[in-house]
């Protein structure tokens, strides 16, 4: 059985980052800027970068339609900073796919010089270099959203079934837990279900 | 400010050259009031630079070009969500204190504005704020580096809406690194005296075959095709000046040049968006310039 491909969305932000890292664990990977691109792809990552931008980017490509789509039919999706915001189900956000039920706060800590970096420990995954850059807030989460990671007591790393949700850089470390936990979702969620 | 929780770090050079990797692909233009801000962030810019006048009329007005007004400052980052830059004068470290104090998300160190110091740029390190500088080569890329800057810019010339000198310093820039790439220690260490900047810099470069922090283009894009040059040429994104909001159409030309920063490889795109944008800046040929701004600062 061959391995299933990874998707990085390729409109804008560290894309690159995500796709260096899924090759240091030797996932196949795909950059996606188009429908034929996502086709190809088994899971997709929605990086970080500027939720406007991308956000509006997905709306002229379709692949708005697409993702939203295929990740009601279990296709995985884990969204990093303004990924998180464009997945969220309740965000001031007019481009949000609304994959995951959590409330999210755009810019929650600050500006630039309010941004942070961490280590978060949790009970399935530990040390982890949290990066967060005018990073947001995920300030609700219902009943059937597990929480993964917390940052003083809020959640920075939530997951609903086949969606992954983080306000932290994971890309931007060299400890490569978050995308080595996506990718087992990934097996999962195309293996055997 | 030390934090009884001492495993929190702000400030950063991950998180400054961090900030700058989150606008890769993207575009980043020049706004003069709140309304062109909004503008600018509606049709998908990815940051904002706040200045009271754009390079084509700093050029057209002459006179010593210093750092904006607070006010106007503070009123384009209480306008959008997305980052706010702000230029000081090359040197210049008070204007640089003052754009921290206001809490800007990006300082640009930029010959756009008149030098207030012809030998030394301002020592970036000792700052929380990240900066952007421009360069024209390795050397000058590697020296603000070396002073603390997270992210550089190519300086093409500002305020022409003339491509040529951007592509001229990316080439340059690009030569740098490719000429490094095959050269031995005695020769890097050669090298690092002539550029005035650490060895270990260019041990760096050499390994990552690239700049250690993003770099975009500046000076001179006006239209999609020019943006997709840029980053068909190797650049990270890019940034747009006159070239935005001194054409005739501004929201459709900067929604274009947002798609075309993205679909820089594909052709058709290309000319679906390149369509119908209404004229562009008129722009200066070369020869007609009468002053060189990327010659400030070196």
């Amino acid at each position: 059985m061959s391995k299933p491909i990874v998707g990085v969305l390729a409109l804008q932000g560290d894309f690159v980052e995500h796709v260096e890292i899924l090759h240091s664990l030797n996932i196949p990977t795909q950059e996606v800027r188009n429908i034929s691109d996502a086709n190809m792809t088994a899971g997709l990552i929605i990086p970080g970068g500027e939720s406007t931008a991308i956000g509006k980017l997905l709306k002229s490509t379709k692949l708005d339609k697409w993702i939203k789509n295929n990740a009601t039919n279990g296709y995985p999706v884990f969204g990093t900073c303004a990924g998180c915001i464009l997945i969220a189900q309740d965000v001031d956000s007019e481009y949000s796919l609304k994959l995951i039920d959590i409330t999210v706060s755009r810019n929650a800590y600050g500006r630039q010089l309010d941004s942070f970096e961490t280590i978060l420990t949790g009970t399935k995954l530990k040390n982890v270099h949290g990066i967060f850059i005018r990073a947001p807030k995920i300030t609700k989460v219902s009943s059937t959203v597990n929480i993964l990671l917390k940052y003083k007591k809020e959640p920075v790393l939530v997951q609903q079934d086949n969606i992954l949700a983080g306000t932290f850089h994971p890309e931007l470390s060299t400890n490569a837990v978050v995308h080595e936990y996506f990718a087992k979702l990934v097996k999962k969620f195309n293996y055997h279900e | 400010m030390t934090k009884k929780n001492t495993t929190v770090k702000k400030n950063t050079l991950k998180l400054k050259a961090g900030l700058a990797q989150m606008l890769k692909g993207g575009v980043i233009m020049d706004v003069v009031t709140p309304e062109h801000a909004k503008i600018a962030e509606d049709a998908g810019a990815v940051a904002v630079m706040a200045l009271e006048r754009v390079p084509a009329d700093i050029r057209a007005t002459g006179g010593v070009a210093r750092m904006s007004d607070p006010k106007l400052i503070k009123q384009i980052m209480k306008t959008v969500s997305i980052p706010v830059m702000a230029k000081v004068r090359i040197g210049h470290f008070v204007e640089a204190q003052i754009l921290e104090s206001l809490g800007v998300d990006y300082i640009d160190e930029s010959e756009v504005l008149t030098p207030a110091d012809n030998d030394y740029h301002i020592n970036k390190n000792i700052f929380d704020v990240p900066f952007v500088c421009g360069c024209r080569n390795l050397g000058e890329a590697l020296r603000r580096i070396n002073e603390g800057a997270a992210m550089i810019r190519t300086k093409g010339e500002a305020g022409t809406g003339n491509i040529v000198e951007a592509v001229k310093h990316i080439r340059t820039l690009s030569e740098g690194i490719e000429a490094i790439q095959h050269m031995n220690e005695s020769g890097l260490k050669k090298m690092a005296v002539e550029m005035r900047v650490p060895v270990e810099l260019l041990k760096q470069v050499k390994k990552l075959g690239r700049l250690p922090v993003v770099n975009f283009a500046a000076g001179g894009i006006a239209t999609p095709a020019d943006a997709a040059l840029a980053m068909q040429l190797g650049v990270d994104g890019v940034f747009v000046g006159s070239g935005i909001f001194k054409s005739k159409n501004p929201t459709k030309r900067a929604m274009a040049i947002v798609e075309a920063t993205t679909h820089y490889q594909d052709p058709d795109i290309l000319a679906k968006i390149s369509e119908n944008l209404g004229a562009p800046m008129t722009g200066i040929d070369m020869d007609d310039v009468a002053v060189k701004m990327a010659e400030r600062g070196n």
